[in-house]
């Protein structure tokens, strides 16, 4: 288990993270989202025992992070910000030294194999980090991590840098892992949430603001339950967007004329769909699509953090 | 000690992983050398030791060792591999004292390199090799204490270069603390005994005995309190300023 218990972290004129107070629980991954600069990586750096709070405390694993650091530092697989490694060194070098540390002798060394091979680097083993892309640094940085099968992660931003391929198997491991692990992901990718997190907590100039499941933090979005719709034919537009705003239950319609697309906004708590494709029908206009929206992540991350 | 160990094996690795080991080396053979022969007359004095080696060896060590510690913290907060390493089950004084030790080892093996000096000395005619081993454990001991003054100012900075030069001033003064320049200017104004207390900082005071053959208990502890002074000034400016 993780708990962050008040966390502060105070520099001289800014305050970078401020009364920070959760728990995450085994099976949980947590998104920690926020924009630049609102403290994601400040606390996580305080989880990992690199900085010192200013004021409160966590602990990993029922290890205080300060009192007790090489307890809850071995709890723990962290991949620091921007995936930083020896450069000069090659990637097996660098894994055997981490490898070292980890103290992984005797039959637990076979897990140095294991990583290398989960995290396809066999080709680079011979490399120097130095001369890696951006997507083999963080896989390093990744192998690294997870190398003595911790019970916690903390990946600050796991997948920046990766191309789509690179980024559907970096969430792939991080479901497979999820199962009995506790992993923390700071991103400010959202579509990332959707793809691996099943809690979000947003954090906005050092608070948290937020702390819900991704549906219940989509659910508080304007486009929650909304109505998306596709016109055969673009000259039914306008018509169309008076028939939906004429709708009781409708409280809004957002149109793009580029896509031909009509967005129906619904009142507090009203379910819009069945009157707007009844709509249609009744008006002979034919829809190429028409899709029920659960809510957009990004409006209400903007609309929290703003 | 095990994450002693295995820091500075990575370490002393990374030595030898880039040019800066090999460059290092023959830089410092040929400079002693040329000291030895040129400078200090080591043909023309016709004596069978190893004084006029051994005599510049501060003067070598003022330029060559700040360019050894120079990187050893700077390097790891700019690329902020630090992170990652303290981030490992290991804590701040095994990292140091790790990472001291490799570049200790380093210095060693340059030192030892020189080893035909000596054989080339016994070859023409039979020193005293008490006295030659002797100045070797000083030279080697002087070698770490200027080691641990660059590794303070490696960690005070994120630059290579203000990290050497701050490592060349450090170790100039404390050098410099025994010679008639620094102490005549002490003298006018300040007690003997502190004069005298200003005098047995310096590296040269304690060095020069050692160099002659005597190795005092008094010039071990004052290496051994210098290095160990330098290396806990070195944890805890880098456990306040590790993640700037």
């Amino acid at each position: 288990m993780i708990k962050s218990e008040h966390l502060c972290k105070r520099y001289e004129s800014l305050t970078a993270v401020d009364d920070v107070s959760f728990e995450v629980r085994p099976g949980e991954v947590l998104g920690f989202l926020g924009p630049n600069g609102a403290g994601k990586t400040t606390t996580m750096r305080m989880l990992a025992g690199f900085i010192v709070p200013t004021s409160g405390k966590a602990s990993i694993c029922g290890h205080d992070v300060e009192q007790d650091a090489l307890a809850a530092k071995s709890s723990l697989g962290y991949l620091p910000e921007g995936a930083p490694a020896y450069g000069e060194m090659t990637v097996r070098r660098f894994l055997e030294f981490v490898a070292d540390l980890r103290g992984l002798t005797g039959a637990r060394r076979a897990r140095l194999g294991y990583v290398i091979d989960r995290l396809q680097l066999e080709e680079v083993l011979e490399q120097t980090v130095d001369t890696l892309s951006k997507g083999f640094r963080r896989r390093v940085g990744l192998a690294q991590a997870i190398m003595h099968d911790p019970p916690v992660l903390l990946l600050d931003e796991p997948t920046d840098g990766l191309d789509p391929n690179q980024k559907h198997e970096v969430r792939a491991l991080i479901n497979e892992m999820a199962r009995d692990k506790i992993i923390v992901i700071s991103t400010h990718i959202l579509e990332e949430v959707d793809a691996v997190c099943n809690r979000v907590i947003i954090v906005a100039r050092g608070r948290i603001v937020a702390d819900d499941s991704p549906q219940g933090l989509a659910a508080q979005s304007r486009y929650h339950n909304a109505v998306s719709i596709r016109l055969e034919r673009p000259e039914h537009l306008a018509a169309m967007q008076a028939a939906v705003a004429a709708l009781p239950s409708v409280a809004e319609v957002e149109v793009s004329g580029r896509e031909s697309r009509l967005t129906a906004l619904p009142r507090s708590g009203s379910a819009i769909l069945p009157a707007v494709s009844e709509l249609a029908a009744r008006q002979g206009i034919a829809l190429k699509e028409l899709h029920l929206e659960s809510g957009r992540l990004d409006e209400v991350f903007r609309t929290i953090t703003a | 000690m095990r994450n002693v160990a295995i820091i500075m094996r990575r370490e002393l690795g990374s030595y030898f992983a880039t040019p800066i080991a090999y460059i290092f080396i023959v830089i410092f053979l040929a400079l002693a050398s040329w000291f030895t022969f040129y400078l200090g007359g080591f043909y023309e004095r016709g004596q069978a030791d190893l004084n006029p080696f051994f005599s510049f060896h501060p003067w070598l060590y003022l330029f060559l060792i700040p360019a050894i510690s120079m990187r050893l913290w700077a390097e790891e907060r700019k690329s902020g591999s630090i992170e990652l390493l303290m981030t490992q089950p290991v804590t701040l004084w095994q990292a140091v004292v790790g990472k001291f030790l490799a570049a200790w080892i380093f210095a060693g093996i340059a030192l030892a390199l020189t080893f035909p000096l000596w054989i080339t000395v016994n070859y023409l005619g039979s020193p005293d090799n008490g006295a030659i081993f002797a100045a070797y454990v000083g030279s080697f001991l002087l070698a770490a204490g200027f080691l641990a003054v660059g590794s303070f100012m490696s960690a005070l900075t994120r630059n290579q270069v203000v990290a050497f030069i701050l490592g060349v001033v450090g170790c100039f003064i404390l050098l410099l603390a025994g010679y008639p320049m620094v102490i005549d200017a002490f003298h006018s104004w300040l007690p003997q005994a502190l004069v005298d207390a200003i005098a047995s900082l310096s590296f040269l005071t304690h060095f020069d005995s050692i160099e002659k053959g005597v190795l005092d208990v008094r010039d071990l502890v004052y290496f051994a309190m210098l290095i160990g002074y330098f290396l806990i000034a070195t944890a805890v400016v880098l456990d306040v300023r590790k993640a700037e």
